[in-house]
């Protein structure tokens, strides 16, 4: 029998992988923004979850709001990426404080 | 009721693994496709969930979309894969040491019966009523009680477009482009010109 806390766990455990890849990851700022959406990913799990334990409808209105914003962020952080690029030539993480002013 | 537990337990694992795959693979295209395995996974879980119609939407927006929209900039970014990978293996034992501390943190909070549906369902707002479908269900409460937040949602989505196109558009200088104001206040008195030209001979 799979309860709440099953869904619970497993947004965890993918949860903790997105945290693992932002925070191994020294060179490719395309794994940082996908990690990002694995950490949504786990948000819309968990929200979705108690909505169908609680039988309330509005946990899953809240996880199409989090869609929309992880979408969004998903296109601004690949524009931003491509301009990185065009003007440093390259991705790495370690460069990436040439962003300031 | 044994089927429910296989299909989530086999759901999950695909997901849980290629997550992992998704932050391990050597090269991006194959984090990419990781991706979008481990969210149609998480789509499959939700319709496990009775969430129908966030899982369709799941597998449009986000396989559809966003995750072509990394294997577009992933394809277009002509990068040396093998120097990406420098320095992962360095930072791997701390980072599996706090995964494993964030992990067990998450475990114990959620697998305490804090959260269990009899010590929650006194918060419920809006209960499902289960006669009507998912997708009906969604409507009825977004275009009237969420009313606010779904316009907020648009906006946020025509920001991120404007500032996604500023962010990307330059000007190449040499490319000829229309100019409309331009076209417009032309008339006969300033874009003819009248010469004459005596017989026999040219301009």
């Amino acid at each position: 029998m799979i309860y709440l806390e099953h869904y619970l766990f497993l947004a965890a455990i993918i949860f903790t992988i997105g945290v693992l890849g932002i925070f191994l990851n020294k060179k490719n700022v395309i794994i940082i923004l996908m990690s990002i959406e694995l950490i949504l990913l786990s948000v819309n799990i968990n929200l979705i979850s108690f909505s169908a334990f609680l039988n309330d409808i509005s946990g899953q209105i809240f996880a199409m709001l989090t869609l929309t914003v992880a979408a969004a962020e998903a296109a601004i952080g690949l524009a931003i990426l491509v301009v990185f690029y065009r003007n440093l030539g390259s991705i790495e993480v370690s460069k990436i404080n040439k962003l300031k002013g | 009721m044994y089927l429910y537990s296989i299909t989530f337990y086999v759901f999950s694992l695909v997901a849980v693994i290629s997550a992992l795959m998704v932050i391990s693979a050597r090269n991006p295209v194959h984090s990419v496709l990781f991706l979008i395995l481990s969210f149609v996974n998480a789509s499959g879980l939700f319709v496990l969930l009775g969430a129908e119609f966030l899982a369709m939407i799941l597998v449009v927006v986000y396989v559809g979309a966003v995750a072509v929209l990394f294997l577009f900039v992933v394809m277009m970014l002509d990068i040396n894969f093998v120097k990406l990978r420098e320095g992962f293996l360095q930072y791997l034992p701390f980072g599996a040491l706090l995964g494993i501390v964030l992990i067990i943190e998450l475990g114990i909070l959620f697998l305490t019966k804090s959260f269990s549906v009899n010590s929650l369902s006194k918060f419920v707002e809006s209960p499902v009523m289960n006669e009507i479908e998912n997708t009906k269900l969604i409507g009825q409460v977004l275009y009237t009680e969420y009313f606010y937040l779904f316009q907020i949602s648009g906006l946020i989505l025509l920001v991120a477009m404007v500032g996604s196109i500023t962010l990307t558009l330059r000007d190449r200088g040499q490319v000829k482009r229309q100019n409309i104001s331009q076209q417009n206040y032309i008339n006969a008195n300033n874009a003819i010109e009248k010469k004459k030209i005596k017989l026999g001979e040219g301009i």
